[in-house]
Formats: C-alpha cells, sequence, structure tokens
C-alpha cells in the first residue's frame, strides 16, 4: 500500500510540470480571446463582458497553472491569496465601471445586431 | 470580541502562510503588526459582522465551488461569441428583484452576476438590481432565481442575525 | 511552455493597448487600462516562474491590490473632479464611512 502511494506521488511529481504548463498556456489564450472580444464588439457594456472573460477563467488558469507547478506551500499560499483579491477586486471594479459609465448617462444599444449589418462598420461609426 | 479573534486568526493565517521566515525576531515583528492593525480596526469601527464575516465561510465554501461551474459554463458561451466571424449578439437591460434581506446577501449576489460573464450588474437599488446581458435568451428574470436563492441561503443563514 | 503562456499575455497587453488609444468614451479606456493591469499581475508571476524566482508572486500580490484602488481612484476622480470627496451612496446618508472623516 505504502508502495502504492508512492508510486502515486512520483507520478504526480512528473505529471503536474507539464499540466501546469498546459493550464498556463490554456489561461494565456483565453485572455487573448478576452482582448479580441474587447477590440471587437461594438459598445461599452459589451465589451465589459469580453474583459471579464480574462478577469474570471484567464486569470483563474494561469494561476491554477502556477499552482501546480508550485515548488513550495508558501507558494501555494501566495498564489491562492491572488486568485482570491484577483477574483474579488476585478469583479468589483468592472461593476464600478459599468456603474459609472451608467450614471454619466451613457446609454447601452439594446436590441439583436451583427447578421444584418456590417460589423466592421459598426466599429468604424464612432 | 468574536469578530476581534476572528480578524486576529485571519491576519495571523495571511502572514503566517506569505512569511516564510519563523525566527524569533521575526515573529516579535510579527505580533507588534498584529497588535497595531488589531487596535487600526478598532478605531475604524470595522470590527462588526461585515468586517469579519467568518461565521459564513462554510456557506461559500458550499457556494463558490457550485459558482464556478456555472462560471465556466458562460464562459463558454462568451468565448464562442467573441471568436464567431460574424457579430451576432443582442444586448439586453433586466430589472431584477431580490429575495436577499442583509447587505451582505445582495453584495454577494451581484458580485456572482458580474463574475458570470455576460452578465453584469448595472446598479442596486434597495432589493432591484438592473443587469445587462449579452444575450437576451440567457437574461430573462428566470435565469438568476436558483442563484438568488443560494446567495440567500450562503450569506443569510436563517435570519438569526436580522 | 510557461515561456509560450508569458508572450501570450503579452500580445494580449499588446492588442488592449490599441483599445485603450482609441477607445471612444472614457469608460474604455478605464476598462483596457484595468484589464492591463490583471494581465500586468499574470506577466509578473509568469516571469517569476521563468526566471525561477518565484519571490515575484509577492510583488503580484501588491499590484492586484494597487491596481484596484487605482480603478476606483480614476473613476471618483472623474465623476467628482476631486478626491476629497467621502464615498457614499446619496441614497444612504447616514453611511458609515461619512461621518468618520470628518
Amino acid at each position: 500500500m505504502a508502495e502504492f502511494f508512492a508510486l502515486i506521488g512520483n507520478t504526480w511529481e512528473v505529471v503536474r510540470f507539464p499540466l501546469g504548463g498546459a493550464a498556463c498556456l490554456l489561461g494565456a489564450i483565453l485572455c487573448i480571446v478576452g482582448t479580441i472580444g474587447v477590440l471587437r464588439f461594438p459598445d461599452f457594456y459589451t465589451r465589459v463582458h469580453a474583459a471579464s472573460i480574462t478577469d474570471t477563467s484567464g486569470a483563474g488558469l494561469v494561476l491554477i497553472g502556477m499552482a501546480l507547478m508550485a515548488p513550495h506551500w508558501i507558494i501555494l499560499v501566495k498564489v491562492f491569496c491572488i486568485m482570491g483579491f484577483l477574483l474579488l477586486t476585478s469583479v468589483t471594479s468592472s461593476h464600478a465601471l459599468v456603474n459609472a459609465a451608467h450614471t454619466a448617462g451613457l446609454q447601452p444599444k439594446i436590441g439583436p445586431m451583427g447578421r444584418s449589418g456590417h460589423e466592421e462598420d459598426e466599429e468604424d461609426k464612432h | 470580541m468574536a469578530y476581534l479573534l476572528g480578524t486576529f486568526f485571519a491576519i495571523f493565517a495571511f502572514w503566517m502562510g506569505n512569511s516564510g521566515h519563523y525566527k524569533p525576531l521575526m515573529l516579535g515583528f510579527a505580533a507588534l503588526s498584529f497588535a497595531i492593525t488589531l487596535v487600526l480596526c478598532a478605531r475604524l469601527k470595522i470590527l462588526d459582522r461585515e468586517g469579519a464575516p467568518y461565521v459564513r465561510l462554510f456557506g461559500w465554501l458550499a457556494y463558490y465551488p457550485w459558482l464556478a461551474w456555472e462560471v465556466v459554463k458562460s464562459n463558454w458561451v462568451i468565448i464562442k461569441a467573441c471568436l464567431r466571424a460574424e457579430l451576432d449578439i443582442s444586448p439586453s437591460l433586466v430589472k431584477l428583484k431580490t429575495i436577499c434581506k442583509s447587505d451582505l446577501a445582495k453584495v454577494t449576489f451581484a458580485n456572482s452576476i458580474t463574475m458570470t460573464p455576460g452578465t453584469v450588474t448595472v446598479e442596486i437599488e434597495g432589493d432591484k438590481l438592473l443587469v445587462h446581458g449579452l444575450y437576451e435568451a440567457n437574461t430573462q428574470p428566470e435565469a438568476f432565481e436558483e442563484m438568488d436563492r443560494r446567495c440567500a441561503r450562503a450569506a443569510d443563514p436563517a435570519e438569526k442575525h436580522a | 511552455m510557461t515561456l509560450a503562456a508569458l508572450f501570450a499575455v503579452l500580445i494580449g497587453m499588446c492588442l488592449l493597448l490599441v483599445r485603450a488609444l482609441l477607445g471612444p468614451t472614457l469608460y474604455d479606456r478605464v476598462l483596457a487600462v484595468n484589464s492591463f493591469g490583471t494581465k500586468t499581475v499574470l506577466v509578473i508571476g509568469l516571469l517569476g516562474y521563468v526566471m525561477g524566482r518565484t519571490d515575484f508572486l509577492d510583488i503580484a500580490i501588491l499590484y492586484t491590490l494597487i491596481n484596484f484602488v487605482a480603478t476606483i481612484a480614476i473613476l471618483k476622480f472623474f465623476r467628482y473632479r476631486s478626491f476629497q470627496v467621502p464615498l457614499a451612496r446619496r441614497a444612504d446618508p447616514a453611511a458609515r464611512g461619512g461621518d468618520s472623516n470628518g
């Protein structure tokens, strides 16, 4: 039984580095996807949604990858501290942004868009 | 007193997890900084049930894994919306009514809505929320009922503090 | 692999700068800067892993908190044109933050 657990431990020590690297890479790619959304979407309120991909899944996956590759338990605690702070603060600041824009009188575009017109035109109109 | 102890244990765990040096000199500095922090917190009068909500830790521990799965599901929708060759979205503003009573539960609920990609809380007034969503079909008020119930259960345990 | 992730996040930051430079409203720019700060935290952490100096994570924790405060400060400044106004909801005049300031 002890041998079995030792085997699992050894396998985990080998496997966790490629796994963590893959999670980091996937999260970074999701960051780029969110940025593409920020560049493409037509108005401010929809861009917030695209930016929240970066804030939740992109940053979350990169930090999970870092936690998998952690060489010491203190590093693990620090990575989880960053994750907690990041999830709390980025969500709060995006709410503050949207609330400030709404209070200042920026009107969102409502209703279906895309499909019928050219999305490039909608970008360039402003 | 209980709030003081809760805050003390929180900053104790934070220091021990982040420092990595356990020599007597460093521990002395740590004790000094704990004392200063607690005195400052008491002077700011933030040692109340909002400032030290550690009783609700277990409710939140049960709630956040469920929220994480919801976040993953709605992330997939928004990623497809970002990468589609033609833009195909229908933004909408929805008014919601929440059953959460305390401010803490309302904050948890609004925070969860904002954390889920595709929906963002624009404003809270009393028990009404204004929510902006990327897809009109996904932001009907019925879609938020389960989240609302779970938030109320996580942050308002049995109304015993009301 | 970590290096590739680092470069991917850096590409994302460059694309965000485009939005920050050409965003039509103020809020687009603040959104881009806020997202840029989140990515900066990731870059600092990944750089620590690439260089083998994980002490960088301490800086990343600090940068997370500073980024939040900076966003709130920018929004507050453009709403009230001053940093000296206590932040309290209008619907809630007896807010605790308001009276302890005087």
